[in-house]
């Protein structure tokens, strides 16, 4: 049923599942980001609702903590009416042995229209969406280093909001670039939509090795890589995620890597901050920055919700 | 029904000014579905010299054959610039035909309040209606084969016309 390979297309070569940005033509992320656009007016109306999805079951199934993500799917799903089971698997049947493809197929035996999953292990999401019959759609909320498709959208969807045009736009990524999923998703969507010049910068323990293939250019050293750019995207120092000594410490790490105004002033005057959060305040961001004019992260929940919705909306009609 | 047997759509609309007329306020608000009614909701708003800015309405997300059809490529933003609640107010379409869009839009409104009162007005009534929906203004009623369609277009300098299509 699938096209070109692509598990997440079906075979008009239109998206059933989302996993990955990664191959997506950037015909389906416009589509997205459109959608939502209309989206956003319904969440400023006095309903807050529309009946799209009426009748259907969407499952949150989080087999790693998350309260930001697992919350804006809910609410975006209750917003198009849809049921929504939120499942925390880690404290239920994986405890007791169950595997992740017999929790699935259990879920979808009671009649599961969405699943929604956050998994720890790289490729959870696929896996579980090659084995699900074909009326069920899978949207990755996160699988460990891989992929945070909706994240990487919904920075799309602020940029534009702010910038417009990603054709005239430079773009940093700051961070933990090793580990980052959201980084991932961010750099296959930012070049897809045609962005010329994309940074990433970091120290050279956090950048995977094969980084340059992604075609972004590669900086150490932060005064250089956020020169006259338009737009600061941060991400958060994944703690959980390291084993081993990638750094001397937070505090280092602040030092080197850490936005603050200082650094933020060789920027465009008009660039803008975005963070996936949940922040570390004075770890890769300082407080007045986060909280700063340039800051656009409060907004980036907001829209992130938005996007959710029309991916929802999309794949329940594909 | 040949091109050249439908209507002029400049005539049509003028037929629809003079009905409306008698029956609007100051305060009566007007929402086009997009797209063909948001342009005739704007040209109404201006020849009926009226306060209220226009609304515009895409009821995608209110639609009964989403499971069939899914989402449309492009779903234009839903724009209600005045408040509902209690206003009498006035649906504008360019064709009205099974009644389906009608209702998707009177739900659509509801989501943004109550109204005194909605009625409706299309510029063509084509029949095959299949819920019971009735339009208050009419510019012309016609009759079509089934399979075919008539929808409403605009060019460069804003005058609108009628065309055939196929479903």
């Amino acid at each position: 049923m699938f096209l070109n390979n692509n598990p997440q297309l079906n075979k008009n070569g239109e998206l059933h599942h989302l996993l990955t940005i990664e191959g997506l033509p950037g015909e389906i992320l416009r589509q997205i980001l459109d959608t939502a656009q209309s989206f956003v007016g319904v969440t400023q109306r006095e309903v807050k609702k529309v009946p799209l999805l009426r009748g259907k079951a969407i499952f949150n199934l989080f087999f790693e903590p998350s309260t930001r993500t697992r919350t804006t799917f809910e609410i975006a799903a209750k917003r198009l009416s849809a049921d929504v089971i939120n499942l925390a698997i880690n404290v239920s049947s994986q405890s007791k042995g169950e595997s992740v493809l017999d929790t699935v197929a259990n879920l979808a035996a009671m009649q599961a229209d969405m699943f929604i999953v956050r998994h720890g292990q790289s490729g959870a999401p696929h896996l579980i969406a090659r084995h699900v019959s074909e009326d069920i759609h899978v949207i990755n909320a996160g699988d460990g280093r891989h992929a945070h498709p909706t994240q990487g959208l919904l920075d799309m969807f602020t940029i534009r909001h702010y910038k417009r045009d990603f054709t005239q736009l430079r773009v940093a990524i700051v961070g933990d670039i090793l580990h980052s999923r959201v980084a991932r998703s961010q750099i296959h969507a930012l070049t897809t939509l045609g962005v010329p010049e994309l940074r990433v910068i970091g120290p050279k323990t956090l950048l995977p090795s094969n980084v340059d293939n992604l075609g972004v250019h590669v900086y150490h050293d932060m005064a250089k890589g956020l020169k006259d750019v338009d737009v600061v995207m941060m991400l958060r120092l994944q703690n959980e995620r390291m084993q081993g000594s990638f750094l001397p410490s937070p505090q280092e790490f602040f030092k080197f890597y850490g936005l603050t105004a200082e650094k933020l002033a060789l920027a465009k005057p008009d660039a803008i901050v975005l963070h996936p959060g949940p922040m570390n305040r004075g770890v890769e961001i300082d407080s007045d920055v986060a909280d700063g004019s340039q800051s656009v992260i409060l907004p980036q929940v907001t829209f992130g919700i938005a996007i959710r919705m029309a991916v929802m909306g999309i794949l329940a009609g594909n | 029904m040949t091109a050249r047997a439908l209507p002029d759509a400049e005539q049509l609309l003028a037929a629809l000014i003079a009905q409306m007329r008698p029956h609007v306020s100051v305060e009566t608000g007007l929402i086009g579905i997009v797209t063909g009614g948001a342009w005739l909701a704007e040209r109404l708003h201006d020849a009926l010299k009226l306060k209220v800015p226009c609304g515009t309405l895409d009821v995608s997300f209110y639609r009964d054959d989403f499971q069939h059809k899914g989402l449309k490529r492009e779903v234009a933003p839903s724009d209600i610039p005045f408040d509902v609640e209690g206003r009498e107010l006035i649906l504008v379409d360019d064709v009205l035909y099974t009644g389906r869009t009608i209702r998707a839009a009177m739900n659509e409104l509801f989501d943004y309040g109550r109204p005194a009162s909605i009625r409706l007005a299309s510029l063509v009534d084509r029949g095959g209606r299949e819920l019971p929906i009735a339009a208050q203004f009419v510019g012309a009623t016609i009759e079509l084969p089934a399979r075919q369609s008539v929808e409403l277009k605009r060019d460069a300098q804003g005058r609108l016309s009628l065309a055939l299509g196929t479903d």
